[in-house]
């Protein structure tokens, strides 16, 4: 990493000298050297746009071979394979067109450039070249809009069918709540209104309404693999985002309002551990902190794979570190874990 | 009308005695206010582009020590390790400095002013006072802005689109205290400031052009600055009622976007407000706020890159069309800033139409400046040089917009870095880009016949553009792995270490590229005293600005304005035979009739 930013400096440092000397010879030959680009200008100046030109795909490339890696595992959702689907396709038209308009750009730049005595072309309008550049990014996202709409209509369907799991995912500055809407899968009456702080009643559930009782609540969230989960997102002082990327899933958290969103989670947190990609990055990361660890600095912990909950909209000071952690299971697995929690009926119970 | 305003010019002409405060203070003339304008925008850019730098270093070095956080932010950075607080305020700040101050006014308010009235043939803008006036709204607001940095509880720090609740209750943060205040008063004055400059620009246009400079005649950097001023009218208004509804909720204890509200151990009495409503009235202004910004950068470029490949630009009204279409889409696009905001999922569908729609005008944009190089004699001024690398950044910044535009795709990379690298190419950097160009390009016509050096000039360009890649190109990958934005640190997310690297890399990037900007400082402030004297015409440009004298006059032209028989676009047109209309001369300019032979093409 070093050498290559070293070497990026270097050119950098190389241009900007070679420039100047330019400066010093132009300012000693005369004072009449006018400030208007001369042949001279062109010839170095188009070079210099071919160069760029390679500079981008040598960006481009580099970038795609020393960070590829390290972008997001496939998609822990049953919709996160349409997601990665529509966003492979996009990609590769977006890079086509990057190729190709960003080659003639620069190439045109380097090839006609100015020389005097050149006649450029008088080259107004040409209805039918024009007719054809409208007609193509018209089809392509008349293609990628249908598709497009149709993933997110699917997506942003949240119903009842398939007996949903109903989770509530309650924010705040600056920590991440969860309720479980218990045996009866129907989340009891909230608002903050009733929040009362003495008898740990955090979330503002009315202790009057029977579905509240056997809700549950919890700092960690579980989930069967295999069952739609749907979210109900609540807020209690600014927006927030639950945005747990893994799962190609994001909806604000906005008081006064309940926001939904809904994904089947379709791998375990075992199983993505053991996802080629997680192996790869977990290793890579785990020798990043144990150089830490050698040199005595914090965050240095080893690390084990884990689905993660993210505040992802502006909520204060602490807004970077506002977590929770996912963990998917088999159905067997969390129906162990719900019933090793207590219900919001005996937390009063007790508290009374 | 025009008659008008030239008698009483030439009444001024004879009695009239400037004194200092008159002639640089509350001056009335078009292009000292545009001086004015440019000036405070650059001095906003590098206090804006400071702090950049300093929440850079913050990030590719988290909690490390700088000597110059404890310089430049005192208490804000205890033995020298930026605050969480104040990290959030250098986001917000240099987020609002940069949008608002710079690109909107600095760019826009710069060369609106400049141009208007010299390319369309006009003695001065249609209200010189109001002009002023507008200038001194738009300094005042700086003022108030930069004030605010100084605040003890610091300056506004909700991100620079301020969403309430955050920016409306001070016990959210301590920015949502006076220094929000400060925010919102700065923004109001900068909105009255913007209106009437942009009414000024719409009547100048329609009712000042010269004899024989009709609409389909004028230079395409005028047609994006008249329909910029448009959107300017359309959509600022809205801004101001969201920000003063904001204001009265802060102030007054209303509840327009706030409701069931429990902060710090108690509950708060506001009830059915919305702040979905806020983000709905501010994107409102802030989807064509961009194009605000873009639109003035992408007129520069057509006339800068017209001008230096000697060549008409490619598709004059396909080009006046696609203005044309971008600012009536802009107005109908603001949706897709919300998809995951709460709101109906069937509203974020047709937002996401009506964005990737907009790709269509775009790519034609892009589609005609390609071809304008296409068989040129591209004489390479810095100018053309950002000409061309804006071009390029609008592609690349562009082109990920068909991934944010789609409501489906927007998901996973909304609020991420990937935005953040998005909309810097497209939108930030493009039109800085098109400021440069701008300034390079115009620079005789601003001080006295007064050239910028060109090999400083290219320096300054090779740089910033290697740079600006450097920077913004692997951030994409950072969105992609799921980065989000405004973090202070990513170290409490194991998952993210391993691309700390990357932050490292665009640090040092930022480092570079914002040193070269320092090159452009010194040769633009030397340029105004020292620069050499060219011609007065020297890029060998059609448009009327360069038939004005090259000492610039109060009423622009001595004598009669000139007036005006062809499309400004006259470059490298020839005869039957193959030669120039005008002997040994590639241009015609705009005031030379058309010659008994000669055909004007239907452009």
């Amino acid at each position: 990493m070093t050498t290559i930013l070293t070497l990026a400096v270097l050119i950098l440092v190389a241009i900007a000298i070679w420039q100047m000397t330019k400066i010093f010879e132009f300012s000693q030959l005369s004072a009449q050297t006018s400030e208007v680009a001369n042949d001279e200008d062109n010839k170095y100046n188009g070079y210099l746009l071919f160069a760029f030109l390679i500079f981008i795909y040598g960006i481009t490339i580099f970038s795609f071979w020393k960070y590829g890696k390290m972008l997001l595992p496939e998609a822990a959702s049953e919709h996160g394979a349409d997601y990665d689907k529509l966003e492979l396709v996009s990609y590769i038209i977006i890079f086509t067109v990057q190729a190709l308009t960003q080659t003639l750009l620069h190439y045109f730049g380097f090839k006609y450039r100015g020389e005097k005595g050149k006649k450029a072309l008088f080259y107004a309008d040409n209805d039918r070249l024009e007719f054809i550049w409208t007609i193509i990014p018209v089809i392509t996202l008349a293609g990628l809009i249908l598709w497009g709409l149709y993933t997110w209509t699917t997506i942003m369907d949240v119903n009842d069918d398939d007996d949903p799991l109903i989770v509530e995912l309650y924010a705040q500055q600056f920590n991440w709540t969860a309720r479980y809407a218990g045996d009866d899968n129907v989340l009891g009456m909230a608002n903050v209104r009733m929040i009362d702080i003495d008898k740990a009643n955090v979330l503002g559930l009315d202790e009057a309404d029977s579905y509240a009782a056997d809700d549950v609540i919890v700092k960690e969230l579980h989930l069967p693999v295999g069952r739609k989960v749907n979210f109900k997102m609540r807020s209690q002082d600014v927006l927030h985002s639950a945005f747990m990327p893994h799962f190609r899933a994001q909806m604000n958290c906005v008081p006064g309002m309940i926001t939904e969103f809904s994904f089947t989670p379709n791998k375990t947190t075992e199983e993505m551990r053991l996802n080629a990609d997680v192996v790869d990055k977990v290793e890579r990361i785990n020798k990043i902190r144990s150089e830490k660890a050698a040199k005595g600095e914090p965050n240095s912990d080893p690390w084990e794979f884990d689905y993660i909950l993210l505040c992802n909209k502006i909520c204060g000071k602490s807004h970077y570190n506002m977590q929770m952690k996912i963990i998917v299971e088999t159905q067997e697995e969390y129906e162990e874990w719900i019933k090793s929690q207590q219900t919001f009926g005996k937390t009063m119970a007790s508290a009374q | 009308m025009s008659a008008t305003a030239h008698e009483q010019v030439e009444d001024h002409g004879h009695h009239h005695k400037e004194t200092f405060v008159t002639k640089y203070i509350f001056s009335q003339d078009h292009k000292m206010i545009s001086k004015q304008y440019l000036i405070t925008g650059l001095i906003m850019g590098v206090i804006g582009i400071a702090m950049s730098l300093l929440f850079r270093m913050q990030l590719a070095w988290p909690g490390e020590s700088f000597p110059v956080f404890e310089a430049l932010l005192g208490k804000w950075a205890p033995d020298g390790v930026m605050d969480a607080d104040v990290y959030l305020a250098l986001v917000t700040i240099h987020g609002t400095l940069m949008v608002f101050f710079v690109l909107t006014q600095g760019l826009s308010g710069t060369f609106s002013n400049l141009l208007i009235p010299l390319q369309i043939g006009a003695r001065d803008m249609a209200s010189g006072f109001l002009n002023m006036l507008s200038y001194w709204m738009f300094f005042i607001s700086s003022v108030i802005m930069i004030l605010s940095l100084f605040l003890e509880a610091g300056p506004a720090a909700a991100g620079w689109t301020v969403y309430p609740p955050l920016s409306a209750l001070p016990m959210a943060q301590p920015g949502s205290g006076l220094g929000m205040t400060l925010w919102l008063v700065s923004m109001t004055i900068f909105i009255a400031s913007s209106l009437l400059g942009s009414l000024n620009y719409i009547v100048t246009v329609l009712n000042l052009r010269t004899k024989g400079m009709s609409m389909t005649r004028l230079p395409l950097t005028i047609w994006a600055f008249f329909v910029t001023a448009i959107i300017g009218v359309i959509s600022f208004p809205v801004l101001l009622s969201a920000g003063l509804l904001l204001l009265m909720d802060r102030s007054f204890g209303t509840s327009f976007f706030l409701s069931d509200i429990f902060i710090q151990g108690e509950v708060l009495h506001y009830q059915g407000g919305s702040p979905v409503l806020y983000e709905h009235l501010f994107w409102f202004l802030g989807h064509p706020e961009v194009y605000i910004v873009i639109l003035p950068a992408m007129g520069i470029v057509s006339e800068v890159m017209a001008v230096n490949a000697r060549k008409p630009i490619f598709g004059y009204r396909a080009m006046i069309a696609s203005i044309l279409a971008i600012a009536f889409l802009s107005t109908i696009v603001w949706g897709h800033h919300m998809f995951i905001s709460g709101m109906n999922p069937f509203l974020g569908s047709v937002f996401t139409f009506t964005t990737l729609l907009i790709a269509i005008p775009s790519a034609v944009k892009a589609f005609n400046w390609i071809t304008t190089l296409w068989k040129g004699n591209l004489q390479l001024n810095p100018g053309m040089l950002f000409s061309i690398g804006m071009v390029s950044t609008f592609i690349s910044g562009g082109l990920t917009g068909i991934i944010l535009g789609d409501s489906t795709l927007d998901i996973n990379v909304h609020d991420t870095y990937f935005v953040v690298a998005h909309f810097h190419l497209v939108m930030g950097i493009s039109a800085l880009y098109g400021m440069f160009a701008g300034i390079y390009h115009w620079f005789p016509k601003m001080f006295h016949g007064r050239m910028m050096s060109k090999n400083l000039g290219y320096v300054h360009f090779w740089i910033t553009a290697v740079g600006s890649y450097g920077i913004f190109f692997p951030m994409h990958f950072v969105g992609m792995a799921g980065v989000p934005r405004r973090y202070y640190e990513n170290t409490n997310f194991p998952m993210f270490d391993d691309l700390t690297d990357i932050q490292v890399l665009m640090t040092v990037f930022a480092l570079i590229t914002a040193g070269a900007q320092l090159i452009f400082a010194y040769n633009f402030i030397s340029s105004i005293f020292y620069g050499k004297r060219g011609v007065q015409n020297p890029w060998k440009a059609n448009t009327l600005e360069w038939t004005t004298p090259l000492e610039p006059i109060h009423g622009n032209w001595h004598g009669e304005i000139p007036h005006v028989h062809r499309w400004a676009y006259d470059y490298s047109k020839v005869d039957e035979k193959g030669e120039y209309i005008i002997p040994g001369q590639d241009f015609i300019p705009q005031t030379v009739p058309l010659l008994d032979d000669e055909e004007e093409l239907q452009h």
